[in-house]
């Protein structure tokens, strides 16, 4: 038998993990920095305003973009969350979520448009997709730290990788699947390319692309609560905290609160989405 | 029409080939190999092959043929939207085929308005915001363009709903805002690509009909691809018929029902062919109202008021046909203070009689832009043929023919 060596694959990621985290260090350092500084503003700004009147913002925002029974179940689900004393995580957990999102949006929809136009760089891009959504979740959180240290800042970056995924895709099967014929006519009329994008191709495929958002929050939902691990707060802190004292029922009631953060995010994305089908609004 | 014509887009050897490897197919097709040979050798697909002919200015021309004839594709190229393998196109002498993008963008935007077989309207745009569109990309300002698409609406009788979405619109309005989209940049030459195929067939004799009101009135020109020839009878001033990527035949309606080119287009006529067993009677038009004898010149001219005719045919009371009167003749003779209308009666016309082939009234009815008088043996007026009709009733008695053997 010849003896086969191993492949130092590990070896290898650590060496350029190194490399990588040396060279952007300052950077880095920087953008955690002010990440982190906006994250606890946004926590302080909102942890400032009474509970009750927090609420009653998002329950009529919810009544707004969404209709009366998600409303009411904003009313009763945040209601319910404050009265167990779980207010300050929800928000922390809510301000990650949203932040998460806004920067796998702001970096996933340009690439979803550039590989619906460009098949080069889908056939580059999709493979790497690919990868990303097979890869287990938790792998993500080891790199973040040398980048960006324990806390919120790496919670964020993991969270965006591992939720963009969807934003990329959807933005680019909504922008492929407008019907040849519109985007035939929008040639026949001598539109440029960014015409034909702007006027035809994306506001089409706006439907898709928001269920795409849709699919971007709940998975940086779940994948916030994963990164309590690294240091995160909000309710995956707390049930990171009840796993390790094994108090089942304070675990209970973090999970709950989750559930019903993401069933409320989820009933006014879709409602967004809803309202959108009709143009005339 | 006789007059001298000037050529408004001339296509020379024009060849497009999909697929790959497109010069093995050429190299073929030069050979003079058909496009199944073509397919089966190189995989390539030949969508159309040496194609040579002329679009004159305010023509309607026809391409027609049935699906897979290559007719779509030849449309595309005219404006590029299939990118031409080899050939020329030449749009007021200047060759587009090799223009750049940008240019070509300009030449888009200018010459060409295009109609589509499914209307592909903008459903994210209001009707007015659909017929703005080629406005809109050519940056003209928002009043200018408001203006210009409620013009092209009102030409094709759309004002009412400018605000309304295409999902709102019938199949019959979709398309007339499609139509509107295309005339709103007043394009020299109209593109339409089975344009009437999708609707139903009474509004899709009414559509042509428009068309051809709209054609008479604005002088575009117009390449009208469709698979039915009852509709390229109907509008064609000329018929290009394709089969299997090439060009057929070339000419007027008369012409191909007349002198079949090859076997290919006597056989696509036979139907019609059968037709030299129909007869004037049966594609004439009822005449509704007459002029008598007796009739004073105030009456023929209220008579032609209330029908929008501008001549009526003169009989007497028994209806025996006596000649015609024309509205300006009338007009005179009022002014003259007459009391009869003997004096204008023109009696030069000539009668085509019942039992008259159909065939036999081309050559008259094609140099007289009257309708022709229809008499029965004992000189009765009993009809009109025009010369729409006379196609009308062709295309007619062809589907009738066709529907008849596919029972």
């Amino acid at each position: 038998m010849i003896d086969i060596p191993r492949l130092p694959l590990a070896d290898w990621i650590d060496e350029g993990l190194d490399a990588l985290t040396d060279q952007f260090a300052p950077a880095t350092k920087l953008v955690s920095d002010l990440v982190e500084t906006g994250i606890e503003s946004a926590v302080d700004g909102l942890m400032w305003l009474p509970p009750w009147l927090t609420i009653l913002l998002v329950s009529a925002l919810a009544w707004r973009l969404a209709g009366r029974r998600t409303a009411l179940l904003s009313l009763f689900g945040f209601a319910l969350l404050w009265n167990l004393g779980l207010w300050e995580p929800t928000l922390q957990t809510l301000v990650l979520v949203l932040i998460a999102t806004l920067v796998a949006v702001a970096i996933g929809a340009p690439l979803g448009i550039l590989a619906a136009i460009s098949g080069g760089v889908y056939r580059v891009l999709f493979p790497i997709l690919d990868f990303m959504q097979t890869m287990p979740a938790f792998v993500y959180l080891i790199p973040a730290i040398p980048f960006f240290g324990l806390g919120p800042v790496a919670a964020v970056f993991s969270t965006v990788i591992f939720a963009m995924p969807p934003a990329i895709r959807l933005t680019t099967l909504g922008i492929r699947q407008v019907p040849a014929d519109l985007v035939e006519a929008a040639d026949a009329f001598g539109s440029t390319k960014w015409q034909k994008l702007v006027k035809v191709q994306l506001p089409l495929a706006i439907p898709t692309i928001m269920a795409g958002i849709n699919q971007t929050i709940m998975l940086a939902l779940s994948m916030v609560v994963i990164a309590a691990m690294i240091g995160a707060q909000g309710l995956g802190g707390e049930v990171w905290r009840a796993i390790q004292r094994n108090e089942a029922g304070m675990g209970f009631e973090a999970g709950l609160a989750v559930v019903v953060l993401a069933m409320v995010l989820d009933r006014i994305t879709q409602g967004i989405i809803r309202n959108r089908r009709s143009p005339a609004n | 029409m006789s007059e001298i014509q000037s050529v408004k887009i001339a296509v020379r050897g024009l060849t497009k080939i999909f697929g790959d490897a497109p010069e093995d197919a050429l190299d073929l097709l030069h050979k003079g190999e058909t496009k199944q040979t073509i397919f089966e050798r190189t995989g390539q697909t030949v969508g159309v092959a040496d194609a040579n002919f002329d679009v004159y200015e305010g023509e309607i021309l026809v391409v027609m043929g049935l699906s897979g004839s290559g007719k779509s594709s030849l449309i595309r190229c005219l404006n590029r939207l299939n990118e031409p393998t080899s050939g020329e196109i030449l749009i007021d002498g200047q060759d587009i085929v090799g223009l750049k993008h940008r240019d070509l963008l300009q030449v888009r935007r200018r010459k060409f308005g295009m109609v589509f077989q499914h209307f592909a309207l903008f459903p994210h745009r209001t009707i007015q915001q659909n017929v703005e569109y080629g406005l809109e990309i050519q940056g003209v300002a928002p009043e200018e363009r408001a203006e210009k698409a409620l013009t092209a609406l009102s030409q094709v009788g759309l004002e009412s709903s400018v605000d309304s979405y295409p999902d709102q619109l019938s199949g019959g309005m979709q398309q007339r805002v499609g139509l509107a989209r295309a005339l709103a940049v007043e394009p020299d030459v109209l593109l339409m690509d089975e344009a009437f195929s999708a609707l139903d067939p009474l509004i899709r004799r009414d559509m042509q009909q428009e068309l051809i009101a709209l054609q008479s009135r604005m002088r575009k020109t117009i390449v009208f691809i469709t698979h039915d020839l009852d509709e390229a009878l109907f509008l064609g001033n000329r018929i290009i018929l394709m089969k299997d990527a090439r060009i057929e035949q070339v000419g007027t309606a008369e012409d191909i029902l007349s002198n079949p080119a090859t076997t290919y287009v006597e056989r696509f006529v036979a139907e019609v062919d059968k037709t030299k067993l129909l007869t004037a009677g049966a594609v004439m038009r009822k005449t509704r109202t007459v002029a008598f004898v007796n009739d004073g010149p105030r009456t023929v001219l209220r008579k032609m008021e209330d029908e929008d005719l501008n001549l009526l045919f003169v009989v007497e009371s028994d209806f025996t046909l006596r000649g015609v009167v024309r509205d300006d003749a009338a007009l005179k003779a009022v002014q003259r203070g007459e009391r009869g209308i003997q004096e204008i009666i023109e009696t030069s016309i000539e009668p085509v009689g019942i039992d008259t082939p159909v065939r036999e009234l081309f050559a008259p009815l094609s140099e007289s832009s009257m309708p022709a008088p229809v008499v029965d043996d004992a000189g009765r007026l009993k009809g009109m043929v025009v010369r729409a009709s006379l196609l009308q009733g062709l295309a007619d008695q062809s589907s009738a023919t066709t529907t008849e053997e596919a029972a």
